[in-house]
């Protein structure tokens, strides 16, 4: 062809070897992740979780934290499984599986608002810091850093102890020590694009930054930031508990609610390992099923991941 | 004569870090585009033409690059306008295309979606005629079966195809001017030809004038009315293509041209590759850059400020047109 071909790079391949030819990315990751076992796993798990939340209230044969049948437990023993409370009673007399159901819903509701609060948040950071740059970056960094230098399970402890128990400080805990992690997400994303060609592209056809970040950039992150949701849904489970545990929960020690129960079942771990076992092992799972979800989804997003 | 569509004057880009000394990718370019012309820009890796076309749009970062000099576009300076004026006339008065139509486009986003944004940022079409506006983009650069390929995404189509797509986006709001930085440097050979037939079609048709940029000399030699020779940041020869490639005049043009191996060379020749690399290079101010690789230079290339100017050859071959010019004090092809 000509002298300074010689001086330029080869021609680079122009068809990508995938599989998936027909596919928008999402019905390709959608496709990857159902071929994935542990994902069909976390998705079951999770699914149940969340059913079982919903439903709680035509799936539990009681009321929550009645009471009802304080009666029959004395101090030296609590009733086990029978005939009418499959799970046997909790320490304060109600019926052990419904508040085991109830305890599901509380969990969501509350893992499910902060995540999502902790991720608006966070995005609108992000997407500042990232999409501007310059001073506001600078500002908005330095605050996420500060609120990240706190170890997040005492930043909710004081943000519980300011607000008060009950269910609205631990979400808004929980949140607030999500923020710093889907700011920094989401900003470390958005400059990771700034530079690619296709940025360049964008502004070379003359779009506002402000379009060209939420339209083009923002769908590029939602990726990660789907994955790290999931994960962070796990740590949320597992901060829910921790925090009503240590007494930030909602006033009322009695109320169904996983972290309320262990800490009720430790004073009759001897008579009664039940009382402890099985919250625990509702929150163990749940946990892992939201983090198996959120591993299978990373791999599924990430096409470098394929095997 | 009227002004020309678009005026490069003396511009010069230089990068700049903190603890580093200055880079000066663009040294005093200077050229012009008339309306409805194609121009080449052609050089190798290094002498600043993807820069140079980064500049003219009013792409390059802010940080660390100063760029000094003129580019005006229909008579106003666009270096000095508003960043918000420049953006509402990039993508309508002035776009590009892109060399590697691999990372040029969106990964997540359908190509119907990528093609309607520009309409969407320059026109005041709705949703509805946005898409029947993009379906005819993508029917006038040949791809086939437009309407499924709307709702695909980049990483459905080969590079030919994508890059018909970013010729589409560009060609979106009719601008006037499109500037292709090696539009098709990316491809595979056999594409290549396509797609240029295609973009200078396309351009011919509705009378857009082009910058190409390339280190392609039969690139050049297949679309350009004229031809800018690049070297180290400047302007080193400009004639029309016919001038180029019959009488070149420059030192560095010529070693390109007898670098181009040919068919009906005899058997076993060896190429001639032009020497040494653009690193060795001699700075404007002390000199002609070209010189440490040039095999006729002498002291008298030692001065700086050698002018673009028609040589003394050209001037006696057709006196009243001063088109060819050349930054050279040795001229090819010259009779003394």
């Amino acid at each position: 062809m000509s002298a300074l071909d010689a001086i330029a790079p080869p021609p680079s391949p122009t068809a990508e070897p995938t599989g998936e030819a027909g596919l928008g990315p999402w019905a390709a990751a959608w496709r990857r992740l159902r071929r994935n076992p542990s994902g069909i796993v976390g998705a079951v798990v999770v699914g149940l979780f969340v059913l079982v939340a919903v439903l709680a209230p035509l799936l539990a044969p009681y009321q929550p934290a009645t009471g009802e049948w304080f009666g029959e437990v004395t101090p030296t023993a609590v009733p086990g499984p029978s005939a009418d409370h499959v799970l046997g009673l909790d320490s304060f007399g109600s019926d052990l599986l419904t508040q085991l159901l109830y305890g599901a819903r509380s969990s969501l509701v509350i893992g499910v608002v902060s995540t999502a609060v902790g991720l608006a948040v966070g995005a609108v950071l992000g997407i500042l810091a990232g999409g501007l740059g310059g001073w506001v970056d600078t500002l908005v960094m330095r605050i996420v850093d500060i609120l990240l230098s706190i170890p997040s399970l005492l930043l909710a402890v004081s943000v519980a102890a300011v607000l008060g128990r009950g269910q609205w400080s631990i979400m808004l805990a929980i949140s607030a020590a999500q923020v710093p992690i889907f700011a920094r997400l989401l900003r470390a994303s958005l400059l990771a694009q700034r530079g690619q060609d296709y940025v360049v592209a964008l502004r070379s056809l003359g779009l506002r930054q402000r379009r060209i970040v939420v339209g083009h950039m923002l769908p590029n992150s939602l990726g990660p930031v789907l994955v790290q949701a999931t994960l962070v849904l796990a740590t949320a489970v597992i901060e829910v508990a921790a925090l009503s545990f240590l007494g930030l929960g909602a006033a009322d020690p009695a109320v169904a609610e996983w972290g309320r129960m262990l800490v009720t079942a430790q004073d009759r771990l001897e008579q009664a390992p039940q009382l402890a076992l099985y919250p625990g092992l509702a929150i163990a799972v749940t946990a892992l099923g939201f983090t198996l979800l959120g591993e299978a989804l990373r791999e599924a997003l990430d096409p470098r991941s394929d095997r | 004569m009227s002004p020309s569509l678009l005026e490069v004057e003396d511009l010069r880009v230089t990068f700049s870090r903190r603890g580093q000394p200055s880079t000066t990718a663009v040294d005093g370019v200077s050229f012009s585009v008339d309306a409805g012309e194609v121009v080449g820009l052609v050089g190798e890796s290094g002498c600043g033409k993807s820069v140079t076309s980064l500049a003219v749009m009013g792409l390059l970062p802010s940080r660390g690059t100063t760029v000094t000099g003129s580019v005006r576009f229909d008579g106003t300076d666009l270096l000095t306008m508003a960043p918000g004026q420049l953006a509402s006339r990039r993508g309508k008065d002035l776009a590009m295309v892109f060399q590697d139509p691999m990372t040029s486009l969106n990964p997540v986003l359908t190509l119907g979606r990528q093609l309607t944004e520009v309409l969407r940022a320059h026109t005041d079409l709705d949703r509805a005629a946005r898409k029947a506006e993009a379906l005819d983009l993508l029917g006038r650069v040949g791809i086939p079966d437009p309407r499924r390929r709307l709702g695909e995404y980049p990483h459905q189509l080969s590079g030919g195809m994508r890059q018909r797509v970013l010729i589409a986006i560009a060609l979106a709001c009719s601008p006037r001017l499109i500037i292709a930085d090696e539009p098709t440097t990316a491809l595979d050979v056999t594409i290549q030809a396509q797609v240029l037939d295609l973009l200078t079609t396309l351009v011919r048709e509705s009378g857009t004038a082009m910058v190409l940029i390339t280190h392609d000399l039969g690139v050049v030699a297949g679309t350009c009315d004229r031809v800018n020779v690049l070297y180290a940041g400047r302007v080193v020869e400009s004639a029309s293509r016919h001038d180029l490639f019959a009488r070149p005049r420059h030192r560095y043009t010529s070693g390109l041209l007898a670098a181009v191996p040919r068919v009906d060379a005899p058997e076993g020749s060896p190429l001639q590759p032009v020497p040494g690399s653009v690193r060795d290079r001699l700075e404007w101010d002390a000199g002609c850059a070209f010189l440490p690789r040039c095999g006729r230079g002498d002291d008298a290339c030692r001065t700086g400020g050698i002018p673009l100017a028609p040589t003394a050859t050209d001037l006696a071959l057709s006196p009243g047109n001063p088109d060819h010019e050349a930054r050279c004090v040795h001229p090819a092809g010259a009779t003394t």
